[in-house]
């Protein structure tokens, strides 16, 4: 796969780390920081990419998969959190491993308004629904976040949300 | 919208029915009700009951489908539940496992906040909503006669398969099933994966 230079090496790092820890069921809803990363894993024929309607319905989903003996991983923006928050109920009363990469909105340099107050509020809402959070601000911190939350899930059966901070992934800017 | 027509089958015997047939199935009914239902037909560790998480039924049906392609799933929401989670026939229509099957329990009522009407009993086509999105057979039932044509649909047919049932409202005895969420997830796995399960 060709690469622009000035692309950034972490998603292909989060990729590598799915892989190795035997992500098969990858569900989201598209954010423009999990762009690449979305690609690679529709480019993996072992990995099945689904496309969701709500962020949500990837809870059920990966609770589902890991009935099966299937690892999987949810892809969101922040403002998916809030979407969720009843069926975190359902990971909490079955102790269901979950991982979410959560691309941060609302925050660095933020331009639209409606994104503030729930990019603001995703780590608290997160944190009251029982999943444990990694912050990472820095691209060359995001793979050994990762790999770290990873194991955290399917080691140690747990949720885990890593917050892929708005300063990593670079703010929209509408007015340019 | 729908013709409708008159309801007479009884939602107790529709899922006995259906799971007399189970085999090696995956069976996911949805909170209340079609819970209540299976536990009426006898407790199955291949059965995840659901108390909670309603609109997420069919959903973790797909996960499963998707985990065990050799298996059939078969998620059994009521009508609240697949309304709640409407999206999730198209995510499931877009996706296509042979293997899934979404068959509703449709009494057209939230059955355990009352009996408030839901959409279905107003005309809503769950049925025309499943294919549009994408469900390659799709069947609506109202009698005895109908659901026995729907058994080769739910057992045999390539999926994604859905069927919605619609059943009366008459009042049927309380039989609940074990509702600890962590033992019904660790007895589902160990019986489906064994030792695998606590690798």
């Amino acid at each position: 796969m060709s690469q622009k230079s000035s692309a950034p090496a972490w998603p292909r790092g989060i990729y590598d780390v799915l892989s190795a820890q035997r992500v098969r069921q990858v569900a989201y809803v598209p954010d423009a920081g999990h762009s690449e990363l979305i690609r690679l894993c529709q480019a993996t024929p072992e990995m099945s990419s689904i496309s969701l309607t709500t962020e949500e319905e990837g809870i059920s989903m990966l609770a589902g998969a890991w009935l099966g003996g299937e690892r999987g991983v949810l892809l969101m923006q922040s403002s998916g959190v809030g979407n969720c928050i009843n069926l975190f109920g359902m990971v909490q009363e079955c102790r269901f491993p979950l991982l979410m990469l959560v691309t941060m909105r609302g925050q660095w340099g933020e331009f639209n308004p409606w994104q503030v107050w729930m990019g603001s509020e995703t780590r608290p809402v997160l944190e009251r629904c029982g999943v444990v959070c990694y912050d990472v601000d820095e691209p060359e911190r995001v793979v050994e976040t990762v790999a770290a939350a990873s194991s955290l899930v399917f080691n140690a059966y747990r949720a885990v949300a890593v917050l892929i901070g708005q300063r990593v992934i670079g703010s929209k800017n509408f007015m340019k | 919208m729908a013709t409708r027509r008159k309801i007479v089958l009884e939602r107790r015997d529709v899922v006995a029915r259906i799971l007399r047939d189970r085999g090696t199935a995956l069976v996911v009914p949805g909170l209340g009700a079609p819970t209540w239902d299976c536990a009426a037909a006898g407790d199955h560790p291949l059965t995840f009951q659901m108390w909670g998480a309603m609109g997420g039924t069919a959903m973790i049906a797909l996960g499963l489908a998707l985990a065990q392609p050799e298996r059939r799933v078969i998620a059994l929401p009521g009508d609240g539940d697949m309304l709640m989670g409407i999206g999730s026939l198209a995510t499931i229509g877009t996706q296509g496992p042979p293997n899934i099957v979404v068959a509703v329990i449709d009494n057209e009522r939230y059955g355990e906040t009352g009996m408030q009407e839901t959409h279905t009993a107003r005309g809503v086509d769950l049925e025309g909503i499943a294919r549009a999105s994408g469900f390659r057979k799709t069947a609506t039932v109202y009698n005895a006669k109908e659901l026995e044509a729907a058994m080769p649909l739910v057992y045999k047919t390539k999926g994604p398969v859905f069927v919605n049932i619609k059943v009366t409202t008459n009042p049927v005895p309380n039989i609940l099933p074990p509702r600890d969420g962590a033992w019904l997830k660790h007895r589902f796995r160990q019986a489906l994966l064994g030792d695998k399960a606590f690798e």
